[in-house]
């Protein structure tokens, strides 16, 4: 099996939920500079809900196609992600539209806690398996394998990229957008409700974050309620590598830490094993290790996380607005 | 003797007689306290990164964890090695010191948000690498962390044990609250003259407009740099003792959430004003504690019966309290008087 080609399409696959979640964060940060800390734990209660819908209609034994079953699940999350991010904008974040920098990020830590312990009081503590009803049937492509779930995911993202791209500089809604997050006030002054147009941007965003929650359910098999943390730092991590605030920026930056995570964990075992290099001053205790195990590896595959953010933090030195970010002046 | 000079001297007694006080409770609640002191130093550290040069920092456990595990593995039998404390600290707060300016040096032309996330990549990777560091060559015993390290020891004093003096008992933790409480007024003072002096100014000059700074003459890269070395020694310091106070380190202690809780505490407080700092600090160390021992005797004595599970029920009402807290005093509960009046301005702004 080509290895390479198969990191490729791991990495796509995680790469476009990464991207996903990342125009969550980078739409709202485009409109109202704020890292919605949250954002998070909004994909893990999307996961949570579609994982309940898909088995309660598993457990009744409809005889429905499984694509129907995961669409419902999908169509439940919605909705349900939708207020909680409507609520966390009216209730957390207005409030503090003027308050000092970091106050809303206080704010939003807190409710991040709090949805991960709403969402523990709900579904428990012990990880849940999410069904596994999508036929995974895999097709040989170039001599890698790619399976119906990955297929579905990509589409999926890029139909979703498509739309909101669409949605965003087509629609009076989307012009709405770009011009309060070009200038608020400004904005005001030609008839646009900045309110509407905010908690709008945070019910798509918790739209899509539904999406992403219910993607990355099916393809690793199971939900939790932390599961939001990790993937919202990842989604964060890309959303900055594009440059914040950038539309374009978070879908490059989605895919290109999906790539640079999958091929990483992929490769780094082999160019760390000091088995395969000429080490110098250390030939002895070396050989010995190598004749014994075949290999001494530096660095395994368990230092994935340290590559993804070795790469956002090499580029930031050298691109300090991220790959496609304009210069941004700090808010005061 | 004047008031001011008479609230000191009460304030003084208090925190001496404290840990008997405490004692009397429960010997864990002294270790609470020591483990409060703890975070006061951390979140002064913190104070001056974000505080007073307003680099937002959200990696800081990172030096914490640099100065404990510099403990552990000088005096411990992990190496078989077993420097007394004065060689220790200060190795870790250098080594802390150096790792703040690593830090510190890529990261200066980063504004806001993207420093941000730089620093959070930085302290997870010093994570994942204590967590990984035991294969092929065992430093850091990965996950299973370092176990059997050596407490301090002062001359023939070992504050593992405990003493008798002058009829009053003096356990470890006693011990150490004592050590902390010494260590924290020498922290104390150091933030209160960094406050005034040329470099303090300095740093409020760079976070309120950078340009302006270096026009009068402030060199930024510098003060910047110095920001981060000085606020991660005082993270160093604080790992050591507590690597030496709970004589266990482990990857576990030094996560995301550990850092993103300093500053809360920073912030809470409010950000830049030493006092309301170490308030903060205090507060957000007790109130979870405090709920831990309450939520299950008042939900019982209310419903009959629990409702919530207590851990659940802490963390909400934690969470809770940041959101309302920030809700209602968005500077922080005693904000730096500069911040108060932002605060004023803004409000003037959007009305």
């Amino acid at each position: 099996m080509d290895i390479f080609l198969q990191q490729i399409i791991n990495g796509l696959t995680t790469g476009s939920v990464y991207a996903i979640v990342a125009l969550g964060y980078t739409m709202v940060y485009g409109v109202i500079q704020l890292i919605n800390f949250a954002h998070g734990e909004v994909v893990m209660i999307g996961a949570m809900v579609a994982f309940t819908v898909i088995m309660a209609i598993v457990g009744a034994g409809a005889p429905l196609p499984p694509i129907v079953i995961v669409l419902a699940g999908v169509l439940a999350a919605i909705p349900v992600c939708m207020t909680v991010g409507f609520l966390l904008e009216r209730v957390a974040y207005r409030p503090l539209r003027h308050a000092p920098r970091l106050a809303p990020l206080i704010t939003a830590i807190g409710m991040s806690i709090i949805l991960q312990q709403l969402a523990l009081l709900i579904w428990g503590r012990d990880p849940r398996a999410f069904p596994q009803i999508m036929e995974n049937t895999s097709f040989s492509l170039g001599g890698a394998a790619i399976s119906s779930v990955q297929i579905a995911i990509i589409l999926m993202s890029i139909a979703l990229m498509a739309v909101l791209t669409w949605f965003v500089y087509r629609t009076k809604f989307g012009i709405a957008m770009r011009a309060t997050a070009e200038n608020v006030s400004v904005a005001g002054l030609m008839g646009i409700d900045a309110n509407r147009v905010i908690a709008g941007t945070f019910i798509i965003a918790a739209g899509l974050a539904a999406v992403a929650g219910v993607m990355y359910g099916t393809y690793y098999g199971i939900a939790h309620y932390t599961m939001g943390f990790i993937l919202g730092l990842k989604a964060f991590s890309a959303a900055v590598l594009g440059g914040i605030g950038n539309l374009a920026g978070a879908m490059l930056g989605g895919i290109l830490l999906g790539l640079v995570e999958a091929l990483g964990t992929g490769y780094i075992s082999e160019f760390t094993d000091l088995c395969k290099w000429p080490v110098v001053g250390a030939e002895g205790m070396l050989m010995e290790r190598c004749a014994a195990d075949g290999h001494v590896v530096l660095f395994g595959s368990n230092y994935q996380d340290v590559f993804a953010f070795l790469v956002l933090i090499m580029v930031l030195v050298f691109r300090p607005s991220g790959l496609l970010g304009e210069r941004v002046s700090e808010r005061a | 003797m004047n008031r001011k000079t008479l609230g000191f001297v009460l304030i003084a007694l208090a925190l001496l007689i404290l840990p008997h006080l405490l004692t009397q409770v429960g010997t864990a609640w002294v270790r609470i306290a020591n483990l409060a002191i703890l975070f006061v130093f951390l979140s002064l550290g913190l104070n001056i990164v974000v505080g007073m040069a307003g680099l937002l920092d959200l990696g800081y456990v990172a030096f914490y964890a640099v100065g404990a595990y510099v403990w552990a593995l000088l005096a411990s039998p992990h190496f078989g090695l077993h420097l007394p404390f004065w060689i220790i600290l200060p190795i870790g707060a250098l080594l802390a010191c150096l790792a703040g300016a690593v830090l510190g040096a890529p990261t200066l032309r980063l504004r806001g948000d993207y420093l941000a996330i730089v620093t959070l990549g930085f302290g997870e990777i010093v994570r994942i690498f204590m967590n990984n560091l035991s294969a092929p060559f065992n430093i850091t015993n990965g996950p299973k962390g370092i176990t059997r390290i050596d407490g301090m020891q002062l001359g023939e004093m070992n504050f593992m044990a405990t003493d008798t003096l002058f009829g009053i008992p003096f356990t470890g933790p006693t011990k150490y609250y004592y050590v902390l409480l010494l260590l924290l007024l020498l922290i104390i003072v150091v933030n209160l003259r960094l406050q005034n002096s040329r470099i303090g100014r300095a740093w409020v000059a760079i976070r309120e407009d950078e340009v302006a700074a270096k026009a009068a003459g402030i060199n930024s890269r510098n003060v910047k740099l110095l920001a981060f070395a000085m606020g991660a020694s005082f993270g160093g310091i604080a790992g050591g003792m507590f690597a030496a106070m709970q004589g266990f380190v482990s990857p576990e202690s030094f996560i995301l959430h550990e850092s993103i809780m300093i500053l809360a505490m920073v912030v809470l407080g409010g950000m830049g004003n030493v006092w309301g700092v170490i308030a903060g600090a205090l507060l957000l160390s007790f109130v979870p504690e405090f709920l831990r021992y309450t939520v299950e005797p008042v939900q019982k004595a209310l419903f009959g019966q629990l409702l919530i599970e207590p851990e659940i029920l802490r963390m909400l009402l934690f969470g809770i309290a940041l959101v309302l807290t920030m809700r209602f005093r968005p500077a922080g509960l005693w904000p730096e008087s500069r911040h108060k009046l932002e605060a004023k301005e803004a409000k003037e702004a959007s009305a």
